[in-house]
């Protein structure tokens, strides 16, 4: 009995060291973007040698450059992200992170960190995350995006029915061009001016390029900014008219614009101007 | 009588100054004084001919050649051979007008300045651009000036083995001994202004006046770019005055000495060699470049002018070079990025002009003769460590190897030179903001032109040792506290080192150790 007791006690003893071990060992907040684990100790390093003159050595957003740079470098202590799969009010995912670093934010003086590895841009991930106590909570969950409906010209009318209808015009303006009446009085939630997206002027989108990234801005909104999320108003359909109808407003080639444009030729007077005299 | 013709001196309003300094004569300068070490020839002598002013009277004693105005001449004093070097070792391109323009600290784009990291090259590639779609001047601040400036204060010391001096000091008639000589003193490098922007989106432009430590200025660069042509990476278009593609870059290095402020294997040629041409000297023409949205993917193909980089027809003739290079990076985790890549370069220069009144007319050259020069470069890192090696293999056509006319009988036995070279050259970042760094370069002739010419003539061994504090680092300018010490082992080749020497020794296969030790203030704003 008594050597039972021991080995009971040893035992016992033995898996409080070892989960004493694998606790200590663990990182506070782990990060995998990808099939990569990040580490904050590496991407202090990487963070300071590109992202510090912003971002600032506390990750504050207030690095030497930023009273130069309009609009202001992310503040990481807030834990406030534009760019998420997640809903509103929740934190992005580490892919949702990664995936900025690697894009970069267009029209922003946050560059495309592409030709970082992987394994950097996983570690400053993790680095940015140790900037405030939020991502203990863990990030939000990814919305679904459901299948894209059909690329049609009835899409589109639809889609910019629902641009004057939810009065995304009057930021983004009647055409696209981010000049709408209410363009002049927006505000970040650091109360710093912000302007809405010009749709005309960018190529790309500030989260993405892809119908999908488009229509995840719709539904999780871009926190921190004016930008809402229409999650509780747009049905997926409706989301999918309305990104069909952008695509038509880009400077780019699309499949929308294309079809927009062939259309426009013989049905131009039929559309209603957007904007207040229509309502 | 067999002829050697390069370029006469333009005469009248149009005329060039004799003295052209910069880094694309450097390889021309080079040539010249290796070819005053030349072996023997049969050689007539005709007015316009040049005899080296110096008393060598080894085996390998001068033959007379006709000069170029526009390259240094065997005619040009040490000392302006010492200033083009000077100027070479400079002109190394970094530029905080972009760190200005973008907000971004030096250490974004460098891993080191001027040395580029992989963002660096990847915003290099796009002509200069972050893809932001706000990198067209029309976004920038009208105050905003594409314009950058780097120069060096520094003190140093030159030291060079077995020059030939007066035996009794004041008296040209005491006959030549040999000894060692070494200077020292504070003294400036060249100074590079940079421009270098965007005119319009995909469309770049470089223009770099640089002057060396006279205040002497000359174009060291100038071209237009034009970007991602028919919307892809892989299309875009440089013309102008331009570094060829270098996987390794000599205007991107880190070492600033006489002797380690060149590659040795970028501007080599054999003793007695007539080809003009360096890898490391900017050259006029036209680039095809792509790379892929990373930059870890990338090629050049480029036409390049017969001039070595110089402007107007002093090249000579209607023919044109190719260079050709490619590589590949690896992204190996947390090892870093892992690139090779290869390059290769095949030229041709002439070795007759048209003449009037005995002078030769730019342009009109001919009997050209080819010359190649290939091999494999990398860029490795291990953690903090950084290895770049480079191999070389080089010929050049026998015509040019033994400075003959096309038009005339080779000398008996003549055939092409060839030789290897290469170098290994290690950074240790402390961090980014502290870096020492190390290279072993060799160059070892294989095939000399004339079966009589010693085996190791031309022989070159160099090693050199620094390192560089930047106290800063910020997105406005860059300072950096540079120490270097470099040595130089050279037979038949004129030594590099030191003002009013560099020649060579009373006996050219005699080895000639060539030092420097320098302590530099590098700053650039």
């Amino acid at each position: 009995m008594r050597l039972a007791t021991l080995q009971k006690k040893f035992v016992s003893n033995l898996g409080v060291i070892l989960l004493a071990m694998v606790a200590t060992s663990l990182p506070a907040q782990q990060t995998r973007v990808g099939n990569i684990d990040g580490h904050a100790s590496a991407g202090k390093k990487e963070y300071r040698r590109s992202c510090v003159g912003c971002h600032g050595p506390d990750g504050d957003g207030l690095g030497e450059n930023a009273q130069w740079i309009d609009p202001k470098p992310r503040d990481f202590t807030a834990a406030v992200f534009k760019c998420r799969s997640t809903p509103t009010g929740t934190l992005p995912t580490d892919d949702d992170l990664g995936n900025t670093i690697h894009r970069g934010v267009v029209t922003t003086n946050m560059p495309s960190w592409l030709p970082l590895t992987g394994q950097v841009r996983a570690d400053l991930v993790a680095y940015i995350k140790t900037f405030s106590p939020r991502w203990s909570q863990g990030h939000g969950t990814p919305i679904t995006i459901p299948p894209e409906t059909p690329t049609t010209v009835e899409s589109m009318l639809r889609g910019r029915a629902l641009f004057q209808k939810m009065e995304c015009w009057k930021c983004h303006g009647p055409a696209g061009h981010g000049d709408g009446p209410s363009a002049s009085t927006l505000t970040d939630s650091k109360d710093n001016p912000i302007r809405p997206y010009n749709f005309a002027a960018g190529t790309r989108f500030k989260c993405g390029e892809t119908n999908q990234d488009l229509y995840r801005v719709f539904m999780t909104g871009l926190d921190g900014t004016p930008m809402p999320s229409f999650a509780d108003n747009l049905k997926p359909a409706e989301a999918w008219d309305l990104v069909h109808f952008l695509r038509t407003l880009q400077p780019v080639k699309t499949p929308e614009a294309a079809a927009w444009k062939t259309w426009l030729k013989s049905n131009a007077n039929s559309l209603k101007p957007i904007g207040p005299e229509t309502q | 009588m067999i002829k050697w013709f390069l370029m006469q001196t333009r005469s009248g309003k149009g005329a060039r100054p004799t003295v052209f300094i910069g880094r694309a004569s450097v390889t021309a300068g080079l040539v010249l004084s290796t070819m005053a070490l030349a072996p023997p020839r049969a050689t007539g002598v005709s007015p316009t001919s040049y005899h080296p002013p110096y008393n060598n009277t080894g085996p390998y004693s001068a033959a007379p050649i006709r000069l170029s105005s526009h390259r240094p001449s065997y005619g040009s004093t040490v000392s302006e051979r010492y200033r083009q070097l000077m100027m070479a070792r400079f002109n190394k391109a970094l530029i905080p007008a972009f760190a200005r323009k973008y907000n971004l600290p030096c250490s974004a784009c460098h891993t080191t300045w001027p040395e580029l990291n992989s963002f660096g090259q990847k915003f290099r590639d796009n002509g200069f651009q972050l893809g932001n779609d706000r990198d067209a001047p029309i976004w920038q601040n009208p105050s905003y000036f594409p314009l950058a400036v780097r120069t060096t204060p520094m003190w140093h010391m030159e030291t060079t083995t077995h020059q030939p001096v007066d035996a009794v000091r004041g008296d040209a008639t005491s006959g030549t001994v040999e000894r060692t000589i070494t200077q020292q003193g504070f003294d400036l490098s060249g100074v590079d202004l940079l421009f270098l922007g965007t005119l319009h989106k995909n469309i770049s432009f470089g223009f770099v006046p640089s002057s060396d430590n006279t205040g002497s200025f000359h174009l060291e660069s100038a071209f237009v770019r034009f970007d991602d042509l028919l919307d892809t990476h892989w299309a875009n278009v440089k013309v102008g005055k331009f570094e060829l593609d270098n996987l390794v870059s000599e205007k991107r290095f880190l070492f600033l000495s006489a002797n380690g402020g060149i590659y040795q294997n970028y501007h080599f040629v054999p003793v007695g060699d007539a080809t003009t041409f360096g890898l490391g000297d900017n050259q006029v023409g036209a680039e095809f470049s792509g790379h892929s949205e990373n930059s870890y993917t990338r090629y050049t193909a480029a036409i390049i002018g017969n001039s070595d980089g110089e402007v107007g027809f002093s090249g000579g003739s209607q023919a044109y070079d190719a260079a050709v290079t490619v590589s590949q990076a690896f992204d190996a985790g947390s090892l870093g990025i892992q690139r090779i890549g290869l390059y290769g370069y095949l030229g041709q220069r002439p070795t007759t002009f048209e003449t009037t009144a005995g002078a030769a007319i730019p342009g009109t050259g001919s009997f050209n003769k080819s010359f190649q020069r290939y091999g494999v470069a990398g860029d490795f890192f291990l953690g903090n460590l950084e290895f770049l090696p480079l191999y070389l293999r080089a010929s050049d056509d026998a015509y040019l190897g033994t400075a003959t006319a096309g038009d005339q009988p080779l000398p008996a036995g003549a055939r092409a030179p060839k030789w290897n070279g290469g170098f290994l050259e290690i950074h240790y970042y402390v961090n980014p903001q502290m870096i020492f760094t190390q290279r072993s370069e060799l160059i070892r002739m294989s095939q000399q032109a004339l079966p009589t010419t010693p085996s190791n003539l031309g022989n070159i061994d160099a090693y050199t040792f620094g390192y560089r504090w930047y106290p800063m680092m910020t997105s406005r300018a860059g300072l950096a506290l540079h120490g270097e010490y470099s040595m130089v082992k050279t037979i038949g080749a004129v030594p590099l080192s030191g003002d009013g020497v560099g020649l060579p020794p009373l006996s050219p296969d005699t080895p000639v150790w060539s030092r420097s030790l320098l302590f530099g203030l590098d700053f650039a704003f």
